[in-house]
């Protein structure tokens, strides 16, 4: 199919958000009748190339040329009428009209004086609904749906307008198995229409059995393209996404398992309205051991830790140093000693580095909390040298340490570490990675860390867990992670 | 049921005495205020905290065109819903730009910019003591009342209508998600422009018609900002996004202050608590209590 001239051609494409280089010099190409994978981690750029060529992001350089014209920073309703679709990975329907009428949207003229759709585009909406699998729920409103139809509607608009370039956000994020197979069978027949399809994801195993072709992104930079398999078989991808040949550091299990369970979550399940995050998910923690969850973004990890620390309701059961959790709120168990520290930081922007540090001190004596501050100061020593800064003006790496350092001034039990390595560059990675070496080394504490990063999981930890669509699908030593869940994990 | 309700405020002029008529002449044109707000708000996704800043460009205008430059009434009303429609075009500028809090304050600050100007004009616009117009549509109650009940019913029709049209599900798609309608392949900055461009000309015509029934434009009546969050009131008590509720809410608003009037200051209070207590439990306002919008 490649001798075809592209339907998109991507060339020299640049981003940088200031000083952050998100994607740089990137060159692809979109055939028609193919469907391209385009994966990488968490902040690999994969996201902001696509909101590039829907132009709801400005590209800093490069060309998007779709058919022979550029496209590359036009706004985006021209880019829509010029071909493109694109289908979000979370969608605002219109609530008060039905499926018919919220694919109807799609069809509609972009005009003001618009009283009445154009004469056949009602059919055209059923004719499209019927496609994608609406036909039984036309007359339904959006709330009554079930998540799957809910992605059928979106795939529904986005095709509306026959796009020749489809982008799909994530497609079977959210679904089940049953119901993956189907989209699978759809997003094919896109394909066989001769539309260019370009799906978004985090591993080639999610997309592998549809994908044509794979593109792998790391920090912005394409590391391997190819047919699914090769880049599966692609050394560089391989050490990005398993970690190839990590030195690990658990402690005996028998040790582990002799003493007494900190933390015990069975049969923990929780929804977000239709969209299941968690499902039936038991683990434990023993005091003073070091666990790590490794997943994927959206695996679940973050509706796992926010269950565990009071943020959302969930079913199932939560016992925390022996005792069933009944309906604490967030803050009494916050301080019965469970310390999260999140993904999104949460830093006190406008507050100076001691202030962040001293409000996290205030149940502690005060003799204690200059104790305490120095020992921080010890085991990040910017930190001391920023004191008087304010928190916002910090780097991505020092914001980072600060938030685990205002953590751990709670004087947790246990430490929740979501995800600490988002967004950060590798030369960080190791400092952080040395500080939890030496909080493991020279305390008791018991930390539960959050990671797609396996390379940044698993040196540390005691046990891992690996959560795959809101289950956990593996658990074990982390020496064994490699060669057990490491392919599943690609 | 509509049309009913319609033909029998109509024909209440045969039964009724002035005193109601007045009552419910004002709460006409307050209806208006609330079904434009809402267009905007419940449709377009955009909230104007400033109502009064389009309907006193409205008011003002017609007034002035009236005495200063003596336009029949008509055209002074067309002058007035000109001037509204551009300050809400120049309303919609930093509204593409903002979002949320930001545009809220914009909109705040619109009123108080206008009332201030008022203030400093005094010589062509009254100041405070108010603008007297030569001209009134009637002098009679029931003519008034008839004109009120009319081009409330015509405002409500053409807004419904826009909601409900093509222009409206566009505009629903804007306010929600302003990238995923652009995605759609819809120009969101026009369709924004446009939904403040109605809105400000219905705000402006019944800005401009209740100073023909008053009389006088007067900062108190039009412009300041506790009218602009009686007609915000009015249109969440009502229920967001549905025009008509618009109208409810602020005939329920204003025939409760007048009902509760011999409580003296206290009416304001009561009016304020039902309608806070009715906003806190109904989110949906006082539509979404009837069963046929919750089961749709």
């Amino acid at each position: 199919m490649n001798d075809a001239s592209p339907r998109l051609a991507v060339s020299a494409l640049h981003k940088r958000f200031g000083g952050l280089v998100a994607v740089k010099s990137l060159d692809f190409a979109l055939y028609p009748g193919e469907i391209l994978g385009l994966i990488g981690p968490n902040g690999s750029g994969k996201s902001t190339v696509m909101q590039m060529i829907m132009g709801v992001v400005r590209p800093t350089a490069g060309r998007i040329v779709l058919d022979g014209a550029d496209i590359a920073g036009r706004p985006v309703f021209e880019i829509a009428r010029a071909g493109v679709g694109i289908v979000f990975q979370h969608s605002r329907p219109l609530r008060l009209q039905t499926v018919i009428e919220n694919i109807l949207l799609g069809l509609l003229p972009d005009r003001i004086d618009g009283l009445r759709p154009p004469p056949g585009a009602v059919d055209r909406a059923r004719i499209i609904a019927e496609e994608c699998g609406l036909g039984a729920v036309l007359d339904r409103l959006p709330a009554t749906l079930p998540f799957a139809d809910l992605r059928r509607m979106e795939l529904a608009k986005a095709i509306a307008r026959d796009p020749r370039v489809v982008l799909i956000d994530e497609p079977f994020a959210g679904l089940t198995r049953a119901e993956v197979q189907d989209f699978s069978a759809l997003i094919s027949r896109f394909r066989d229409q001769g539309r260019a399809v370009m799906l978004v994801d985090h591993n080639v195993k999610s997309i592998a059995s549809l994908a044509d072709r794979v593109l792998a992104l790391y920090l912005g930079e394409k590391i391997a393209e190819g047919s699914p398999e090769a880049v599966m078989r692609n050394e560089t991808v391989r050490r990005v996404y398993i970690g190839g040949g990590i030195e690990t550091h658990e402690r005996p299990e028998a040790e582990i398992a002799a003493r007494k369970a900190l933390l015990k979550v069975d049969n923990l399940s929780l929804f977000y309205g239709k969209a299941q995050a968690l499902d039936d998910v038991s683990l434990t923690v023993h005091a003073g051991e070091f666990v790590s969850i490794v997943g994927l973004n959206g695996a679940g990890k973050t509706s796992l830790f926010n269950a565990i620390s009071g943020l959302v309701p969930y079913r199932g059961t939560i016992a925390w140093d022996g005792v069933v959790r009944g309906r604490e709120s967030a803050a009494v168990i916050a301080r019965s000693g469970i310390v999260q520290c999140p993904e999104t930081r949460e830093l006190f922007g406008a507050m100076s580095v001691a202030d962040n540090l001293d409000l996290a001190a205030q149940h502690l004596d005060p003799r204690e909390v200059a104790e305490r501050r120095e020992w921080l100061f010890g085991l990040f020593p910017i930190l001391k040298a920023r004191g008087g800064q304010e928190a916002r003006t910090l780097s991505g790496g020092e914001q980072q340490m600060l938030a685990i350092a205002r953590s751990l001034m709670m004087k947790p039990r246990l430490l929740i570490l979501d995800e600490p390595t988002l967004g950060l560059a590798p030369v960080i990675l190791g400092q952080l990675s040395e500080a939890l070496g030496v909080l493991r080394a020279t305390t008791d504490i018991t930390v539960l860390l959050g990671e797609q990063n396996v390379t940044f999981a698993l040196p540390h930890a005691d046990r891992v867990y690996m959560l795959e669509h809101a289950r956990i699908v593996w658990q074990g030593g982390p020496a064994r992670f490699a060669a057990e869940a490491g392919t599943g994990y690609l | 049921m509509l049309a009913g309700i319609l033909v029998l405020l109509a024909l209440l002029p045969l039964g009724a005495n002035g005193y109601i008529l007045g009552v419910l002449t004002t709460a006409f044109y307050f209806a208006v205020f609330a079904m434009s707000w809402d267009l905007l708000f419940g449709y377009a996704g955009e909230v104007n905290f400033g109502p009064t800043f389009l309907i006193g460009l409205g008011a003002y205008g017609a007034g002035m065109a009236n005495a200063l430059l003596h336009a029949p009434v008509p055209l002074a009303i067309l002058i007035g819903a000109a001037a509204a429609v551009a300050g809400g075009v120049a309303l919609a500028i930093p509204a593409l730009r903002l979002s949320g809090p930001y545009l809220g304050l914009i909109t705040l600050v619109a009123v108080l910019l206008l009332q201030q100007a008022i203030v400093i004009f005094a010589g062509v616009t009254g100041g405070e003591i108010g603008l007297s117009v030569p001209d009134v549509l009637s002098i009679d109650s029931g003519p008034n009342y008839e004109y009120a009940l009319a081009f409330m019913a015509a405002s409500g029709l053409v807004l419904t209508v826009i909601a409900r049209s093509s222009l409206g599900m566009i505009l629903q798609a804007a306010g929600q998600d302003r990238i995923a309608a652009a995605a759609l392949g819809f120009n969101v900055t026009k369709h924004k422009i446009m939904a403040f461009a109605v809105s400000a000309l219905f705000s402006g015509l019944a800005g401009a018609f209740l100073v023909f029934y008053l009389g006088t434009a007067s900062v108190s009546a039009v412009v300041d900002i506790a009218i602009g969050v009686r007609v915000i009131i009015a249109a969440v008590l009502g229920g967001r996004r549905t025009i008509i509720g618009g109208a409810i809410g602020a005939i329920f608003l204003i025939v409760a202050g007048e009902l509760l009037r011999p409580i003296g200051q206290l009416s304001t209070f009561v009016v304020a608590l039902i309608a806070l207590t009715v906003i806190v439990l109904f989110p949906d306002g006082l539509l979404g209590l009837l069963p046929a919008r919750r089961g749709s």
